[in-house]
């Protein structure tokens, strides 16, 4: 059985061809890390596995059940989690309000309860409430947990929503592009967050990243993308001394 | 200031989170208690529309404050709810089984309306809930078998458990009842699982989806439920004033309603309430300062002139309403004198995904 598998994706939009027969897969528990120039197709196809666009071909699998057919709100309830390139919060909720809404696919009471606050959502509630706050321990969100993220500098954005999708306990946790826009200490924090994720959580790990450092130091395997097609696959080191990829991002050499 | 130290998760989801909140309340509730006591026959008129108003205050609330959909189109779930309850009255019904019904009437009429809201936003679902009042409004009008067409319906005052609803302060607690309760519910389902679903929605359809939340689902659910709160300020309504018919049920009357968040507050649940008492004290102070205007100004059109302007000052220069005045003034005087300008100021999300909208 394998645990997720992308099966010659692919997408266009118009005349461009974005995700060109793109496929790969990731094993239970490793940290898989897809890099490529900008405009490769990396953040459409998290788009695809979240099914927020319908794929012009191919296929995409989790535990071996095929994701076509669901809709975007049942890939969360099927485990499948994600952070945005651009942070998408939400904005006029407190950290502690977001990381609740994570808790959504494992909520139990229905609206009648909720209306009257029965005892059983009390319940409820206060086992939500713990299960973010280990989130808000782990990731060190103590401090902001009542600000408005509207108030919240960048880099914490994007901790709060590394923690948005933590809370929602899933399988296999898409990060786009973590480390784009926080400074290195920051970075270095999430690299040392991922590593935990992937070895005491045993979350595996689908990433978009950039920096070449973040990338090698928490990956297993690595696959490169340029225009839409995959070009390499293998280590981070192997991907990174591959020709094809130093012509992707360096150009042809004169 | 005060600065609350957190101890437990369970301080999370009190209602009240300090003693001092529970005084100020208590002694709100205490002081609408005894306003029977104290207010004459006018006075109590102006409090049983302002108790009917806040209960639509927060139908609408949840739905454009919480929900960031938009209805141009509730004084038709106010239709519903008042017609529905003349209808069951004159049928021998007693209130407390007219009322619900009332409210699942309105509830699932508001269902239907979600359905285009899977599809529009903003200004095009704004023109999409204005049509579906002028529907009901026809209706209302068209439909004579049932509804009495232009003539209207007549009510007789409550009466339930061999108590007399119709009397001024009677009327008056049941109105207070069914406006705390509907604050409590409103509340509680914001510290539960469904309202912040609703919150979800309006900050990142995109993200909320992504978090399991389905939107289609959620969005008439928010639909459905401000029409029910609204239903039974309906059937309030048709008690209130006795005699109903449909141009009671208009599209102004709509604007009226939805001007109730906006001048509120939208986003604060006290927001409801003081709109709604904003919404009907200003008629009066309008109709007392005309005595003092020269009279080619103090003309019929002086209201609605006066009510367009007050809501296009609010937009413009007070976004957050009544409820957001009081926070920055309350805020002022806790930090003075060190208060900022701006710290109110909703900030400009960062780089939103633009691919994704
Ligand atoms: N919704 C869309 N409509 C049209 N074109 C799109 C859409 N989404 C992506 N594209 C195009 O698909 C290509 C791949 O975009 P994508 O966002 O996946 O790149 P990326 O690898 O994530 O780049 P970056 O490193 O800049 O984030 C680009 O040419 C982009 O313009
Ligand atoms: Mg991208």
């Amino acid at each position: 059985m394998s645990f997720f598998k992308v099966d010659n994706l692919g997408i266009r939009f118009g005349g461009v061809v974005a995700v060109d027969k793109v496929s790969f897969e990731v094993k239970r528990g490793e940290c898989y890390t897809i890099i490529g120039p900008n405009g490769a197709g990396k953040t459409t196809i998290f788009n695809l596995i979240g099914l927020l666009y319908p794929a012009t071909s191919g296929r995409i699998f989790l535990e071996d059940r095929e994701l076509t057919g669901f809709s975007p709100h049942q890939v969360a309830d099927l485990g499948i989690a994600r952070t945005f390139q651009n942070i998408e919060l939400f904005e006029h909720a407190t950290v502690l309000q977001n990381l609740l809404i994570g808790r959504h696919r494992h909520r139990k009471t229905s609206l009648w309860q909720e209306l009257i606050f029965t005892g059983a959502t009390r319940r409820a509630e206060l086992a939500q409430r713990e299960a973010v706050e280990k989130v808000i321990d782990f990731l060190d969100l103590a401090k902001v947990r009542d600000s408005l993220v509207a108030g919240l500098p960048y880099g914490v954005r994007k901790v709060v929503e590394l923690g948005r999708a933590l809370a929602t306990e899933p399988k296999l946790l898409l990060l786009d592009e973590p480390s784009s826009g926080l400074n290195p200490e920051e970075t270095d924090d999430m690299a040392f967050w991922i590593e935990d994720i992937k070895r005491h959580l045993g979350v595996t790990v689908l990433m978009v990243e950039h920096d070449m450092n973040l990338v090698s130091r928490v990956s297993d395997r690595v696959l490169a993308l340029n225009l839409g097609s995959a070009i390499a696959e293998g280590t981070p080191a192997e991907v990174q001394a591959h020709p094809a990829v130093i012509e992707a991002y360096l150009g042809k050499a004169a | 200031m005060r600065f609350l130290f957190k101890t437990g998760y369970a301080q999370d989801l009190r209602l009240f989170k300090h003693g001092g909140q529970v005084f100020w309340y208590g002694l709100l509730v205490a002081l609408l208690l005894a306003a029977p006591f104290a207010v004459g026959e006018y006075g109590m008129s102006q409090l049983h529309f302002i108790l009917i108003y806040s209960i639509v205050g927060l139908g609408l609330m949840l739905l454009v404050g919480f929900t960031g959909q938009i209805s141009l189109g509730h004084a038709a779930f106010l239709a519903v709810g008042a017609y529905t309850e003349a209808l069951l009255q004159a049928r021998g019904l007693p209130f407390f089984v007219s009322l619900p019904v009332a409210a699942l009437l309105s509830g699932a009429l508001g269902w239907v309306l979600g359905l285009p809201a899977l599809r529009l936003k903003g200004t095009y679902l704004a023109i999409a809930t204005l049509a579906f009042n002028i529907i009901v409004e026809e209706v209302t009008a068209r439909w004579e078998g049932l509804t009495g067409g232009n003539s209207g319906l007549h009510l007789k005052p409550i009466e339930m458990f061999g108590i007399d609803f119709g009397g001024d302060a009677s009327f008056y607690y049941l109105c207070l009842a069914l406006t705390v309760l509907s604050i409590l519910a409103l509340m509680n389902l914001l510290r539960s699982p469904t309202g912040r679903a609703f919150v979800a929605i309006r900050d990142s359809e995109i993200s909320a989806s992504c978090m399991g939340v389905n939107l289609a689902t959620y969005k008439t659910m928010s639909f459905a439920l401000s029409a029910a709160f609204t239903g039974i300020a309906g059937a309030l309504y048709a008690h209130k004033v006795s005699f109903i018919s449909p141009e009671q049920f208009t599209l102004l009357q709509s604007i009226e309603l939805i001007t109730i968040v906006i001048l509120g507050g939208v986003g604060f649940i006290h927001g409801a309430v003081l709109g709604a008492a904003f919404v009907i004290v200003l008629p009066q102070l309008i109709s007392i300062a005309k005595d003092y205007l020269p009279s080619n100004i103090a003309g019929s059109g002086l209201q609605a002139v006066v009510f367009g302007l007050v809501l296009i000052g609010f937009i413009i220069f007070e976004p957050l309403g009544l409820y957001g005045r009081w926070l920055k003034v309350r805020t002022w005087f806790e930090l003075f004198p060190f208060y900022r300008r701006g710290m109110f100021r909703r900030q400009k999300s960062y780089m939103k995904s633009e691919r994704l909208k």
